[in-house]
């Protein structure tokens, strides 16, 4: 056997993998990996990087329009900073988004394997909660939440991961209905498997593909909630700022001051449009169907 | 078809019992309960507090209160606004109507331009307009409503000075023409999103039906390519649309709001804001419920609806 030989029939890596290479070949969600990477660089290091701090006042330079001297984004009414504050904002919401997806992924999973594995007790009840949170309009519900709970960037993160499972759990619990008929799964029981390995280690498994491609459309999701919340001057509270918070009060400069509304909400909708694009090219290279989501 | 109406009329009232249980939970989250307004206001005594509590029964325990709570909203007695001691009903019945024509006339636009688009995409499939349809579609689900609102006024109403800046008619101008010039901006603004939605679900339910064994019979039979499509095509396509559009009231509100809130429309959004920043609770819960009730008999026509126009739905 010589060497060449060997390297034809060794274990393909990740990336020469079917997935990966269909994925790398969906052009748009290379350019939503390409620009969400670029986004978050920017976020972390940017700050380090710019002359001004997020909240350096600067009484004297207030509304300077983008260009102007050092501060390339322009300032805001306070005379801050805008390109550190954009930059600042970014690491806020694009954490409040990971993570709300992270929590809205966990509990949603957990509710669908439970509703799909259960007996139909279980189901019904479970997947009629799931309707019921379904019919609150999202940002009513989020508001009410806001409120109540007072908001603190934890808060708002956990808030908007209880506004936002039900989609995952609805995927997860068809999924895990389909599999639950398959042969594998009559073996694992015929072998006395107990009801917790068949859900979380025999069926779970096989639904990733699914979570993973409604993960990544719930980060999107999550920073645009996030951004409406704090827009609407319930989310993360200043002098912190968010990209949503920073667009609060934009609307009554509009006339002078444009660029205090047009600069964040370009910000949101890249980072938003870069997920929605790589869960797109997910969804083809997992070649998972689902339409609804 | 009794015995559909039956099980579907069941189903909404389980699920009109679970959304109140959820509301409930909500509204007992608030810190201070119902009553932080009162706790705020420098005249008011600790006494006072609990004289307060005492007659609106908020001592008594949890399951008591929420029976009481879903019987009287039951027999319509949604409380009193804090703010100014009107019945919940009234107050939320002012504010309706507006709501209402935002979200009527936007959803007229976005499924005529939504369905062109899905109808387009899905007969000229993989063609530039279908690529650009996808992309576009995909961006614009995207982009905040309420920033779409912002750079509309900036562009419309500050630039170019064609269509107002914000609120439902001018004072002292009450004609329709007026009313249709500031309704333009912000149906446009809440449909752009609906579009999205709409032509995506449309080319999926375009390509569904274009697949059919009926289509091809048509074919077959020499039907013009035209006919097929406007007739057997759209016309089983438009099915699921049905559902789709009683699915779709909860995000239709949750961009109202914004929509209302940028535009300064006296509809249930800015209502909803408005109270919260009063914290005026039952107004709050009450829109809360309102806008559950509104989703559930929403969706409870649209499936009545399909039923109606489709028999296999009906006698399965």
């Amino acid at each position: 056997m010589t060497t060449t030989d060997i390297n034809t029939t060794a274990v393909p890596r990740w990336w020469q993998s079917r997935v990966a290479r269909r994925f790398f070949g969906h052009r748009l969600a290379l350019l939503g990996l390409v620009m969400i990477t670029l986004l978050t660089l920017a976020c972390i290091f940017g700050p380090y990087l710019l002359p001004y701090d997020s909240l350096h006042i600067d009484l004297r330079g207030r509304f300077s329009p983008p260009m102007s001297g050092q501060h390339y984004l322009g300032t805001d009414p306070l005379g801050r900073d805008i390109a550190a504050r954009l930059l600042t904002a970014g690491r806020i919401s694009l954490l409040v988004g990971f993570f709300a997806m992270v929590l809205a992924t966990i509990l949603g999973t957990l509710i669908g394997v439970i509703a799909g594995y259960g007996g139909r007790v279980v189901n019904a009840v479970l997947m009629r909660f799931v309707d019921g949170f379904l019919s609150f309009p999202t940002i009513f519900m989020l508001l009410a939440l806001a409120v109540a709970l007072k908001p603190s960037p934890v808060m708002i993160t956990i808030i908007i991961a209880l506004t936002g499972w039900m989609e995952v759990a609805r995927i997860v619990e068809a999924e895990v209905r389909s599999l639950k008929e398959r042969e594998f799964v009559l073996a694992g029981r015929m072998l006395g498997l107990g009801k917790m390995h068949m859900m979380f280690r025999e069926i779970l498994p096989n639904c990733m593909g699914p979570i993973i491609v409604a993960a990544t459309l719930t980060v999107a999701r999550a920073i645009l909630l996030e951004a409406y919340v704090s827009f609407l001057g319930f989310g993360i509270q200043p002098p912190l700022p968010s990209w949503g918070n920073m667009l609060n009060g934009a609307q009554q400069y509009l006339g002078s001051a444009p660029w205090l509304a047009i600069i964040p909400g370009i910000a949101i909708t890249l980072a938003v449009t870069s997920f929605n694009f790589i869960g797109d090219g997910l969804r083809d290279a997992l070649d998972v169907r689902n339409d609804s989501f | 078809m009794a015995a559909f109406l039956f099980s579907r009329f069941l189903q909404s009232a389980v699920l009109l019992v679970i959304v109140s249980i959820i509301g409930f939970t909500v509204l007992n989250l608030m810190p201070g309960g119902p009553l932080s307004q009162f706790a705020l206001d420098p005249g008011m005594t600790p006494a006072d507090i609990a004289r307060i509590t005492e007659q609106l029964g908020l001592n008594r325990p949890l399951h008591i209160q929420y029976l009481e709570w879903a019987w009287g909203m039951l027999q319509g007695d949604w409380g009193t606004s804090f703010r100014d001691g009107s019945p919940v009903t009234a107050v939320i019945a002012r504010h309706v109507p507006a709501t209402l024509l935002l979200m009527g006339s936007s959803t007229v636009i976005a499924v005529a331009i939504g369905t062109w688009i899905g109808i387009r995409g899905a007969t000229h499939r993989y063609s530039g307009f279908d690529y650009v349809a996808t992309v576009g579609a995909m961006v614009a689900l995207s982009i905040p409503t309420f920033w779409f609102g912002l750079i509309g006024i900036y562009v419309f109403s500050l630039k170019l000075g064609w269509l107002p800046a914000g609120n439902m008619y001018t004072i002292g101008d009450q004609s329709v023409l007026n009313y249709l010039h500031h309704l333009i901006m912000p149906s446009v603004v809440l449909a752009l999103v609906h579009i999205a939605i709409w032509s995506r679900f449309m080319r999926g339910a375009t390509l569904d039906a274009i697949s059919q064994d009926f289509v091809k019979t048509a074919r077959a039979k020499g039907v013009t390519e035209r006919r097929v499509v406007m007739k057997h095509v759209v016309g089983n396509a438009m099915l699921p649309m049905i559902t789709l559009a009683g699915v779709q009231i909860p995000s239709l509100l949750t961009g109202a709001l914004v929509t209302e809130t940028v535009f300064t429309w006296p509809g249930m959004g800015r209502l909803f804001l408005d109270s919260l920043g009063y914290s005026d609770y039952p107004v709050v819960m009450g829109l809360l419920m309102f806008s559950a009730l509104l989703t559930i008999v929403a969706n409870l026509i649209a499936d009545i609806t399909v039923a109606l126009v489709d028999p296999r739905i009906r006698l399965a």
